[in-house]
């Protein structure tokens, strides 16, 4: 039987050992950290090529050539009566008088097959553009107009070098002669490639240099807005009730593990139920951001109750029994205490989840807003598509200029992600600096 | 043996703590968490305007038996307490949950100022009971309990700034004036010092030595030296059960259960 003093080490073998160890155990610590930091360089390598390639490809969308041309509005040709009356002047040959004005300056062409090349130059929107001028103004009737009118997206894409002169005339959409007239509109100083404020002022169009997001933009405001109006209340309340008020049993238990489940649901079921109860039973309108929103709510709706619910578990049991300790009834507790606590928590959640609700595509596939639209919707129940949509639809377009609107248009949804949730992380940063 | 020495013709005069009035009485008041029974059978009489202590090892039930008696348990959803409690005479659950804690203020452990300003703090208890009619009444609650906390002086010229702002003595002295803003009959303290340095310490005692004049006042404590310092009266507990209560004097001089011995001789707990 050894006695205590010999069954324990001594104490330089304890510090032979510790000594021993100590290599190893900072290698593993050292390679732990390796591990860390090389899997964050990936993420933001892989982050930066997704931001690089979109931002290298929808870059030149924000630019657009146009051509200057001198047009001379006959009075004989605009307006046969003299009345200047609107519809009249609003059917008038516009396409003739911009053809006529593209013969004048190049007099050599004369051959069919290459007037229809030289009208090719500039967009088909040229001739609303010019359209809208006299109507604006009416006294132009008569004498020479010097507007800038969209060159064609062909044109446009040679201008900014997306096709090169290089490549064999046949495999090129646009051909020699173009090329050969663009330069020539070109030294005449005729045609420029400026910032693009069509792409933000108009709505979808079949010609991609007259296409633009804002019907999209328009779309998406309205909808965030319904999803803001339903999920944002109606989540509180329910996270409240739920946390604050609802007794600990068989029911809220179910509840409770619903609103977890419903929040994994994929979206396009909400898109089918918004088809289902939304347009088929209550027959509200097809394609509306009003319907939108609410599938949309309903999609947020779990994410802001489980996000809220949070927010208030948060709260420190000490400022509830704080509260009831002075005889404060559980309501006065929760508006005066708990819930100006929890309430950057739950704006946050809100946030977080309107910026998913705002990238979500598939469920508003299901209700026609996937179609489309021309005019820019002025409320909730006209028909509309969104951002994410637009972007959908863009990807799908066989046109070559629609790729970089396409890239364009991810940009600016990225922009709008990036702010709502630099909002959020502001407002809570905000609210905790508060005391 | 205590009783005759209560009997005593010298202190017959002076009224000893278990003699006075009772405000609050416990009878066979039993506690259940969920499964778990945490008090058995309690009787106990707290005295008007004295200072009742509930001492005990961790675990005994002490601050369980307080929040009985403001129906602070209520709020936990697997608590069950049996028996009867009265206050003045009348089963607190007669009462509204509102009303008793009105009339029975409490003070926790950690201090626990509201994360607004101390002004606001002090005038919150007074503003949902509707205690002051207009603003002068309410600045008038807030600087009487402010004084009589001892606090007036050093937050006077700061009333705005966050109550959070002030260090830990000064917060639970803000609780007690938030507290005592009600004008509370009784007031409960659960180890209202355990957070606090010495001399923060001494200055709530002194306090709830100065409050003992207007209010009845129960207090959990770990510290014997607190309990026989402040105190008039003493209760100890062991195990969720009411072991001894007596004069404080008593109680610390002459225990006459073994367990209690054991205690205040420092031998456990």
């Amino acid at each position: 039987m050894s006695s205590v003093s010999e069954a324990l080490p001594s104490r330089p073998a304890t510090a032979e050992a510790v000594a021993a160890g100590l290599r190893r155990r900072y290698a593993a610590e050292w390679r732990f950290r390796i591990y860390g930091m090389i899997a964050i360089a990936v993420a933001l390598g892989m982050l930066a090529v997704l931001f690089a390639t979109i931002i290298g490809n929808g870059w030149s969308a924000f630019r657009q050539t146009s051509v200057r041309m001198e047009i001379a509005l006959d009075a004989s040709e605009i307006d046969p009566g003299g009345a200047r009356d609107p519809a009249v002047l609003s059917r008038a040959d516009y396409e003739g008088r911009i053809k006529a004005a593209l013969r004048e300056n190049f007099p050599e062409v004369t051959k069919r097959r290459e007037r229809r090349e030289l009208y090719d130059l500039v967009s088909t929107g040229a001739s609303y553009r010019l359209r809208d001028l006299v109507l604006d103004d009416p006294d132009v009737v008569g004498r020479s107009v010097e507007i800038w009118v969209p060159a064609s997206d062909d044109v446009d894409m040679y201008a900014k070098g997306q096709i090169s002169a290089d490549v064999p005339e046949d495999e090129r959409r646009i051909s020699d002669a173009q090329i050969a007239r663009i330069e020539e509109l070109r030294r005449q100083g005729r045609m420029e490639t400026g910032f693009n404020w069509r792409f933000f002022s108009s709505g979808d169009s079949r010609e991609p240099e007259l296409a633009g997001i804002a019907g999209a933009l328009l779309g998406s405001f309205w909808t965030m807005l319904i999803v803001l109006v339903l999920a944002f209340p109606l989540g509180v309340m329910a996270a409240i009730y739920l946390e604050e008020f609802a007794p600990r049993n068989r029911w809220t238990d179910t509840i409770e593990v619903n609103i977890n489940n419903l929040a994994a649901v994929p979206s396009i079921i909400f898109g089918l139920l918004g088809l289902a109860v939304f347009l088929n039973f209550f027959e509200l309108p097809r394609s509306a951001p009003l319907v939108g929103g609410m599938v949309l709510a309903l999609m947020t709706l779990p994410t802001v109750i489980i996000a809220g619910r949070a927010a208030l578990t948060a709260v420190p049991p000490s400022i509830r029994e704080a509260a009831l300790g002075l005889g404060a009834s559980r309501m006065q507790m929760v508006a005066d205490h708990v819930l100006p606590l929890a309430m950057p928590g739950m704006l946050t959640g809100a946030i977080i989840g309107m910026a998913r609700a705002l990238g979500e595509t598939a469920p508003l596939l299901m209700i026609g807003m996937v179609a489309f639209i021309v005019d820019l919707p002025r409320g909730p129940t006209d028909a509309a598509t969104v951002l994410p949509v637009q972007i959908f639809l863009w990807a799908d377009s066989p046109e070559r200029a629609f790729v970089e609107r396409t890239s364009a248009a991810t940009i600016v949804l990225l922009v709008f992600l990036i702010l709502m949730n630099l909002g959020a992380v502001l407002l809570r940063r905000k609210f905790e600096r508060r005391w | 043996m205590a009783l005759s020495y209560h009997a005593q013709p010298i202190r017959a005069a002076h009224q000893t703590a278990t003699q006075a009035a009772p405000k609050m009485s416990a009878r066979s008041v039993d506690v259940f968490y969920g499964e778990k029974q945490a008090l058995f059978t309690v009787d106990l009489d707290i005295p008007e305007k004295h200072v009742t202590a509930l001492i005990g090892p961790s675990g005994c039930g002490k601050s369980t038996f307080l929040r009985c008696l403001n129906r602070m348990n209520d709020v936990v959803d697997i608590a069950r307490v049996t028996g009867e409690i009265t206050m003045d005479g009348g089963n607190i659950y007669d009462l509204d949950i509102v009303e008793l804690r009105a009339r029975v203020g409490m003070v926790f452990q950690k201090p626990n100022p509201f994360p607004k300003s101390i002004y606001d703090n002090v005038a919150y208890g007074p503003r949902i009971h509707g205690l002051a009619a207009n603003r002068d009444e309410l600045d008038e609650a807030v600087f009487t309990s402010l004084e009589k906390a001892g606090l007036l002086k050093e937050v006077q010229d700061r009333l705005g700034q966050p109550g959070t702002s002030l260090s830990g003595g000064q917060q639970q002295r803000l609780c007690i004036a938030r507290a005592i803003a009600v004008n509370p009959e009784v007031i409960l303290m659960d180890e209202p010092c355990s957070a606090l340095d010495p001399i923060a310490t001494a200055r709530i005692e002194e306090l709830i030595d100065e409050l003992r004049e207007s209010y009845t006042i129960v207090i959990v404590t770990h510290s014997m030296q607190q309990a026989a310092r402040v105190s008039q009266l003493t209760a100890f507990l062991h195990l969720g059960e009411l072991v001894e209560v007596g004069n404080t004097e008593d109680i610390f001089t002459n225990p006459r259960d073994e367990r209690t011995q054991g205690y205040i001789t420092g031998r456990f707990g």
